[in-house]
């Protein structure tokens, strides 16, 4: 990690830091959550602070105490230099905290403490939650003291005591979101309230409160996977944006390139949700964004905004997109463009949908009835995904045809440094409606050279005419039964597709040719990229392709895989690039697969390198840091 | 319907070129054949109209119509009319579907057309049967309907589309059938109404559900079985039309409802019978509840109330956007793209390999 001279830079561990008054037991929240997560095997390093004061008169700056725990699946050599999440219990924490806390980290507040008494206590003229200046970062305000006194009702406990299960209540969120069992809490409460049952029982359900907050609420940790140092070599401007925003992002420069207004047409769902939120706010860009009554229902309108001459747009998580699958094939059918958007999770059926997962690949590129073929880009990251968003409106528009663009939950919701682009480098795509008829009579379905039939806006006078899901002629657009037509339409719709001009495939890091190559797509850029690093590093002739065109696939990458003499697809799902790449190129492609919701650790992928070149494993020849195990609480020194 | 400059047309210049391939036989001809005379009473234009539909006979409507159409998927065509109004709200929209399309698939999406109020027109063709897939009994089929899906007849008991319509919060519920003479005027009523107007049109399938609505369609027994609701005008009938009538619907006041009473010597008045009020929601919901056979079958503009159209407010939200924002062009995008927490960087740190 210390390779590139910035050890904060390239991380695939997650810093947490609990931060409250020293009377909320955050101590205990952080000795906690550390044994559940080394019991859930996660290696850590945590970082207790609290104040030389036992008691500091409490809100105080001087009373904060915090707790500060880095824990991920590799080994981690210090306990985190900036946290990736703040707990702040009341405004002094998150006075004394915030200047640490990671541009486009995660602060969780209970709103409940934010009352002007405390918040003069923290000497803070108006409410951080509020006045917005909290911009650099997620912001999840929510009145945990009220939540808490909710919870812990029914056991009779006075006030002041009930509060003092806040702690509880907010480790309970922090197990959730980070997947650590609530088990030993529940066991080492019963043995701390031994004596008082109706204590143990009280803090026990603020925790499963805590706990059932972040599921229902459905909040995901701030995974922060493995992301590659943002070279910081090129100089301007710079901002911080998340997956959902950068699509959000795109999609608008995307119909200002194509000089169309935009209609986006979606349904509430995890982890897509944002792209909706994002775009609602757009409407002085000429976004009309619309919230439909389910996921069907979005796509259909998005197609009939289409066929009325706006760029129409959707956007879903996996058992969505399942939804809206028909209505595609009509728009593959009647030809008409329109930008899907799929930010996967985890599958099947509702599947695991805070967690990440790349298993809808097979459904954005087959997942239809009947011969349908329909484009499909990748995007590697949340910067990326804003280039990825116009090259799908691009290809949407300039071949009259959906697209998908694939995305998944940890690239909608991760958070990364962004060089801010300058729109006008990006060449313009403008439509050309046809506004007079194309023959004697008119053709909707007439092709030019790149094999697109004209977009014709109802409105236009003179062309009127009938589309729909029935085969149709191949140049009138009536309904055509005849099977020497319907065979002729399946072949145009199939070569228009593969016809898509899509860049060449680069090698993003190594040789173009040698020993062995590894292929990825969307979001495991990061993992494969620090992993392929470390091996060249260490002198193995590995390379690292990226692709960003699923489907079709860029021209060159058959003959480019041809040149390594092994190939191995890294992906979070059981293998399914690995199948396209074998069908479409006849190479040896070998997977490496992960599902369990949590993306690749660097290791795991070094760990694969070494084993297809037949070397020792790093782990094998030593040289990683041990964790300091000194640091780790015990029960004991937790409660004392 | 849109306020639109009233274009001249005949009837010919709504038929297309496409061969008609419904049964011969089928209401679906006479219904097809009153909305090609209605558009040129109405002064639509071609260009600016667009037929859309589901699947189902009914949805082969709009390629026989000379305007804009599109034949969709099954049950979606509210979400695509939708999009079509939100994209273009200059555009006059109809919407054909039928009781299997609208009522059952499509049964939530034309809730949510209603509910939200999309300006458009929405003929509901009901035949009680699903007619292209041969015949299987439908969510209007009424109870003991024999078909191949329920050789011992149906039991599940049907859903009434008007009323169904209302509950969704519709401003405009009419009634009429495939023959009638009277369908052209419940079409220009709805074209006028601005909103969504809900057409339940009875419609013959002659093959796979014969005369069911005959009843109240003959000739010999129109008179006496139907009652035509005309907003100022009794709700009165048994004579036919233009005659003296010899029955009316009153209030039933003890069990708040309607009843049936009979008019002497055309004095309605007298015999209590109500005068129509097509504002009148509580009216509606009674008229279109009425059981048929101890009372006649309704028709005509039941239910005409407009409020505020969904696409009409979103149109106005859009250009007080407009107004309010300065970004039309490509470099208030660049502002966009540098809108939050930025910062600079003149560093020279480089990627290590």
């Amino acid at each position: 990690m210390a390779e590139t001279g910035n050890p904060v830079a390239v991380t695939d561990a997650v810093t947490v830091r609990f931060a409250g008054d020293s009377g909320d037991g955050m101590q205990l929240t952080g000795g906690q959550f550390t044994l559940s997560t080394a019991l859930a095997g996660n290696d850590l390093a945590t970082f207790p602070d609290f104040p030389a004061e036992i008691r500091a008169p409490q809100g105080t700056l001087f009373g904060v105490s915090a707790f500060q725990i880095n824990f991920g699946s590799t080994a981690i050599e210090t306990a985190g230099d900036a946290p990736d999440v703040l707990v702040a219990m009341n405004p002094a924490a998150l006075k004394v905290n915030l200047s640490a806390l990671n541009p486009g980290g995660l602060i969780i507040a209970d709103s409940g403490e934010f009352t002007q008494r405390n918040l003069d206590k923290a000497k803070y003229d108006t409410n951080p939650l509020e006045d917005g200046s909290l911009a650099k970062w997620d912001l999840m305000a929510f009145d945990i003291s009220a939540q808490t006194l909710e919870a812990v009702k029914p056991f009779g406990l006075g006030n002041k005591e009930a509060l003092r299960c806040k702690n509880m209540w907010t480790l309970g969120l922090a197990l959730w979101m980070f997947d650590r069992p609530r088990e030993p809490i529940h066991q080492w409460l019963k043995q701390k309230f031994a004596k008082a049952p109706e204590l143990a029982d009280a803090n026990i359900a603020a925790l499963d409160a805590g706990h059932a907050y972040g599921e229902t609420a459905e909040i995901s940790g701030p995974i922060r996977q493995v992301h590659v140092d943002p070279v910081e070599s090129e100089p301007g401007l710079y901002r911080t944006i998340t997956g959902a925003e950068s699509v959000s992002l795109g999609l608008v420069a995307g119909a200002q390139l194509a000089e169309l207004p935009m209609f986006f047409g979606g349904y509430p769902i995890t982890p897509a949700s944002a792209i909706l939120h994002h775009l609602a706010r757009l409407r002085e860009f000429d976004v009309t964004t619309f919230q439909a009554e389910d996921e069907i229902a979005a796509i259909c309108a998005a197609i009939g905004a289409s066929y009325a001459g706006h760029l129409g747009v959707t956007s879903s998580s996996g058992p969505g997109i399942a939804l809206k699958t028909e209505a595609m094939g009509l728009a593959i059918m009647t030809e008409l463009p329109l930008v899907i958007v799929n930010s996967q999770r985890g599958g099947p059926s509702t599947g695991l949908p805070t967690k990440t997962e790349q298993s809808d690949l097979y459904q954005a590129v087959y997942g239809r009835n009947g011969d349908a073929p329909m484009p499909v880009v990748a995007a590697r990251s949340p910067a990326d995904a804003f280039e990825c968003a116009i090259e799908a409106c691009r290809i949407a528009v300039q071949y009259m045809t959906p697209v998908m663009l694939l995305t998944d939950g940890y690239i909608a919701n991760a958070a990364e440094p962004w060089k801010v682009p300058d729109p006008e480098t990006f060449e313009p795509f403008p439509v050309q409606f046809l506004t007079e008829k194309n023959g004697e009579q008119l053709l909707p379905y007439k092709r030019d050279e790149t094999g697109k039939r004209p977009w014709i806006k109802p409105g236009t006078p003179g062309l009127m005419h009938r589309i729909g899901g029935i085969e149709k002629d191949a140049l009138t657009g009536n309904i055509s039964y005849d099977p020497a037509n319907h065979q002729l339409m399946t072949d145009v719709r199939k070569a228009k597709i593969d016809g898509v001009s899509v860049p060449d495939q680069e090698v993003c890091l190594g040789n173009d040719s040698g020993r062995l190559v590894l292929v990825g797509w969307g979001s495991t850029y990061g993992p494969i990229h620090q992993a392929v690093r470390r091996a060249r590093k260490r002198g193995l002739d590995v390379s690292h392709v990226h692709v960003r065109h699923v489907w079709p696939l860029p021209k060159n990458l058959g003959p480019l895989l041809k040149g390594f003499d092994k190939v191995l697809v890294p992906e979070m799902n059981t293998g399914q690039f690995k199948t396209v790449l074998r069908d479409q190129f006849l190479v040896d492609a070998q997977p490496l697969t992960k599902t369990s919701g949590q993306p690749f650790a660097i290791a795991e992928i070094e760990d694969a390198i070494c084993d297809a070149l037949g070397e020792p494993r790093p782990g094998q020849i030593g040289g990683e840091v041990a964790v300091n195990d000194t640091q780790l609480p015990t029960p004991e020194s937790v409660e004392q | 319907m849109n306020e639109l400059t009233k274009i001249e047309t005949t009837l010919k210049d709504w038929e297309t070129d496409q061969e008609v391939r419904w049964c011969p036989g089928c209401g679906d001809y006479a219904i097809l054949k009153a909305v090609q005379r209605t558009l040129p009473q109405i002064g639509a234009d071609p260009s600016k109209t667009v037929f859309v539909s589901g699947i189902g006979c009914s949805s082969r409507f709009p390629y026989y119509v000379e305007s804009y159409g599109f034949h969709t998927i099954h049950g979606r065509a509210p979400a695509f009319v939708t999009g079509i109004k939100l994209a273009n709200p200059e555009l006059d929209v109809w919407m054909v579907t039928g009781d299997g399309d609208g009522m059952s698939i499509g049964g939530n999406h034309t809730m949510h057309l209603l509910r939200r109020n999309v300006d458009c027109q929405i003929l509901l063709f009901n035949n009680e049967i699903y007619g292209l897939t041969k015949g299987q009994y439908s969510p209007t089929s009424r109870r003991g309907t024999t078909s191949p899906t329920s050789p011992a007849g149906s039991v599940d008991r049907p859903a009434n589309p008007c009323a169904f319509a209302l509950g969704s919060g519709a401003r405009f519920v009419a009634r009429g059938y495939d023959v009638s003479k009277d369908l052209g005027d419940v079409l220009v009523a709805a074209h006028a109404h601005k909103g969504a107007a809900f057409i339940e049109i009875f419609q013959n399938c002659i093959v796979y559900n014969k005369d069911v609505f005959d009843d109240f369609t003959q000739k010999k027994v129109a008179a006496e079985t139907q009652v035509w609701a005309i907003h100022g005008e009794p709700l009165a009938f048994g004579a036919g039309k233009d005659k003296v009538p010899t029955k009316g619907l009153a209030r039933d006041v003890d069990n708040m409802t309607l009843k049936v009473v009979d008019i002497e010597g055309g004095d309605w008045q007298a015999a209590g019978v109500m005068v129509h009020d097509q504002t009148n929601r509580s009216l509606a919901h009674m008229l279109v509840e009425l059981e048929f056979g101890p009372f006649p079958m309704v028709l005509g503009v039941i239910y005409d109330d407009p409020r505020p159209t969904y696409d009409g407010a979103i149109a106005e939200q859009m250009q007080a956007a407009r107004a309010k924002g300065t970004a039309k062009n490509r470099g208030d995008l660049a502002a966009l793209l540098a809108k939050g927490q930025t910062w600079t960087v003149s560093g020279t740190a480089q990627d290590p390999i």
